[in-house]
């Protein structure tokens, strides 16, 4: 099951954030700060999921903006790996060649990510 | 607020429009979640919504399926019956051609295939009929799934965990696991990673399957990544069997060398317990865990010491063996303390064997008294040992002192001078071995004799409670007064048979930190048992005596045993003598019954009755007699206090 996605820049400021379980907004600063650093810390070469607490990591990298995934221990983590790309391809498309400066300013990628997030499970 | 809403979502799932029937799905699904009472609402409309085309509707309906499965057995038996259904539309899935819409990278919507995927999975796990409607299907999609896009690795993974659960023919294991073993071949690190975690999950069930891919597993041991060489570790731990033990500790040695600090403990001992597990001989043990001790000896568990003198103390023939070894890694390097320990201990136990100069098992290795003691004297001294490794290397210094065969005037000053060392434990053990030479030298031979192999016990706990349970077994003499400076009661044990130099039962002596008792042994000298008390004349009137006999029995410290003798010396017969007595409250006193009521006149046989008293707080003893008794036609009632009590009836 997903608890939380994420988006995150390199500087540790939240673009988007979805919370499929209830965490305290006090809470929250202090989670996204410790997965953004987690997954800073991990090179290129190393592989995208990281076992953090309870839960498993899946993030990916695009340019500077980190997609991360939380999910408990029954998700497969491949498909969810494809379900992060899959997202970031209808944005692109939604947009038109998408950046960051998009993603922080249009709440339509609310929009766009429930629908793909109902499409896909 | 979900239970009112509940009816109107369900009537929702049936509209026309998809869009919303989607959403009402998606909230269905939540709402199950959340109270999963509403489930028997939910129930009837699945079967319909499953002949969607809609893939969005289809995809929401899978997962009500799966929500509900989870949470309720009844409505897992009810999906049972679809579970054809499910597989029907799975195939046409995998086998209708490429569909703009729904598909990612050449595999069509993926994301459906996985749901199903798992659907499937928990309906099938441990029922049989279901498992077997399953078979086909799964087989066609492991061999038809293209493996050239993460998507269908990704549907491929959700079918090997499928085929995993489910009650599967054993063609279809094997089929998952190879497909595992290629996954792990893969360059992709991410699939690496999930093929690690799968295969540790099959290792239980499908041994020998996994087996065969050992070596790519051993291949990964070497990845920079941290998550996946701790895959690879657990997983290479759980593949170590008797027959590739040697080749595997190889190489996880070789791993815990550069592996990162967090993941050496837990590399250590898992050597150590497989080495413990399947060691073919005692010698390749041993050499074994030196060098995990070498590499990695600040991280290991605290028995691996214990476990290794207790493995060394059992081979005796690799006695010389291991204290060459032991030697020359303590020259080299004294800053790993669990070795420095362990050298320590066998420096000491085996140092004349080190001195012989001839073992064919190493290269001859010339050593010196000298050069031994030096090393003992430096381990001593380094800041780097901790207080507890200072206690081995003192016990090693003063058992070297009767193997070696030189002079032990550099011991004795090593020993004197840590008499007045500020950690008690050292200062303690300083002044009992120079005490030792100084007084006692006749009998440090035989207390430095070689340890007797001790039980395996577990923890260094269980051994210390052993060697305690031992001394308390084997007969004890009176305690003896305590020597000057130690604040420990030392028992004396006697001696069992034959001469010091009898190696059968030699007395055992406790090296271990934390020291226990030093039992020091009996020689001609034994103490004297504890003189007897004498008897106390508490009572005389007209020819009627009371006489106390006060025994102490030698086990319990705290009884003391009275006998009441009355003795009538007079003509006339004393009848109906009742004695009773009182102690202070700190005591218990049981009084049994007596011999008789009659004391017979002219010293015919004396009434004797028995007190017992109990003095657990050692308080002095203080008693009072009351006595009724008729004698010449007169009641007599006399109480009294019993004065004159001697102190060793109650110290």
């Amino acid at each position: 099951m997903i608890k939380f996605f994420l988006m995150v820049n390199k500087q540790g400021q939240t673009r988007l954030s979805k919370y499929y379980e209830h965490v305290e907004i006090n809470k929250r600063t202090l989670l996204e700060t410790e997965v953004i650093k987690s997954c800073l810390s991990r090179s290129s070469e190393q592989c995208s999921f990281i076992e953090y607490k309870d839960f498993k990591l899946i993030y990916r990298q695009y340019a500077a903006l980190f997609i991360v995934v939380g999910v408990n221990d029954t998700e497969n983590e491949m498909a969810i790996y494809e379900f992060i790309h899959n997202f970031v391809e209808v944005l692109d498309d939604y947009f038109s060649r998408v950046s960051e400066l998009d993603v922080s300013f249009f709440s339509a990628v609310n929009q766009v990510f429930h629908s793909t997030w109902q499409r896909t499970g | 607020m979900c239970r009112d809403l509940a009816t109107e979502v369900e009537k929702l799932l049936l509209q026309p429009s998809a869009y919303v029937r989607k959403k009402a799905v998606l909230t269905a699904v939540h709402m199950i979640r959340k109270v999963p009472e509403l489930s028997n609402i939910f129930l009837p409309p699945c079967a319909q919504l499953l002949h969607e085309h809609h893939h969005g509707v289809l995809l929401g309906t899978i997962m009500l399926i799966t929500e509900l499965c989870e949470r309720s057995p009844a409505a897992l038996k009810h999906f049972r019956k679809m579970v054809p259904q499910l597989v029907h539309i799975l195939r046409t899935l995998v086998t209708t051609g490429y569909s703009t819409e729904h598909s990612i990278s050449g595999v069509s919507d993926p994301f459906l295939q996985v749901q199903i995927l798992r659907l499937l999975r928990i309906l099938g796990r441990n029922h049989e009929e279901s498992s077997e409607t399953m078979n086909d299907l799964l087989a066609q999609v492991a061999t038809n799934t293209d493996t050239s896009r993460n998507a269908g690795n990704a549907v491929l993974f959700e079918t090997v965990l499928t085929i995993m659960d489910i009650r599967s023919a054993a063609g279809l294991r094997v089929l998952a696991v190879n497909i595992l073993g290629r996954f792990l071949l893969n360059s992709d690190r991410n699939i690496r990673y999930v093929a690690l975690t799968s295969l540790l999950r099959l290792v239980q069930s499908d041994h020998s399957a996994v087996q065969r891919h050992r070596p790519t597993v051993v291949e990964c041991l070497r990845e920079p990544d941290g998550s996946l060489s701790r895959r690879a570790l657990e997983l290479s731990l759980a593949l170590v069997n008797s027959s590739n033990v040697r080749a595997m500790t190889q190489e996880l040695q070789g791993f815990l060398e550069s592996c990162p600090p967090d993941l050496q403990a837990d590399c250590a001992s898992g050597i150590l317990l497989a080495a413990e597990r399947f060691a073919p001989t005692k010698r390749w043990h041993i050499d074994t865990t030196l060098r995990v001790l070498m590499t990695a000896g600040t991280h290991v568990r605290d028995d691996a010491v214990a476990n290794l003198t207790q493995l060394i103390g059992g081979a005796q023939e690799l006695h010389a063996y291991s204290v060459r070894r032991l030697y020359s890694a303590l020259a080299e390097d004294i800053s790993q303390q669990p070795l420095v320990q362990v050298a320590a201990w066998c420096i000491g136990e085996y140092g004349d064997l080190l001195l012989e100069g001839s073992c064919e098992e190493t290269e001859p290795l010339q050593v010196e008294e000298e050069e031994v003691l030096a090393l003992l004297e430096r381990v001593l001294q380094s800041h780097m040992s901790l207080p507890a490794t200072r206690g081995y290397a003192l016990t090693a210094l003063m058992k070297l002192s009767t193997r070696l065969r030189g002079d032990n005037n550099r011991i004795r000053q090593v020993v004197s001078v840590y008499g007045s060392c500020l950690d008690v434990e050292l200062q303690q053990r300083a002044v009992e071995y120079n005490t030792l030479f100084r007084k006692y030298d006749h009998m440090r031979a035989a207390i430095l004799e070689k340890i007797p192999l001790v039980e395996r016990g577990g923890s260094q706990a269980d051994e210390e409670a052993k060697e305690s349970k031992e001394t308390a077994q084997l007969s004890e003499a009176a305690p003896v007064p305590t020597e000057p400076q130690a604040s420990k009661l030392l028992d004396l044990l006697d001696l069992l048979d034959g001469p010091s130099g009898d190696a059968q039962h030699p007395p055992p002596l406790d090296p271990t930190p934390g020291g226990a008792l030093i039992h020091l042994l009996n020689l001609p000298c034994a103490p004297p048992p504890p003189a007897p008390i004498p008897n106390l004349k508490v009572f005389e009137r007209e020819g009627l005596q009371l006489n106390l006999s006060f025994v102490r029995p030698p086990g319990t410290r705290t009884l003391l045993l009275i006998t009441v003798t009355a003795t009538n010396t007079s003509g006339g017969d004393v009848t109906h003598f009742i004695c009773q007595a009182a102690v202070p409250k700190s005591f218990q006193l049981q009084l049994q019954a007596p011999s008789g009521d009659t004391v017979p006149a002219q010293g015919g046989l004396p009434t004797t009755q028995l007190l017992r008293i109990l003095n657990p707080k050692k308080a002095p003893l203080r008693l009072k007699l009351r006595l009724t008794y008729n004698h010449f036609g007169q009641s007599v009632q006399e109480i009294f206090e019993v004065n004159n009590l001697p102190v060793e009836t109650w110290q």
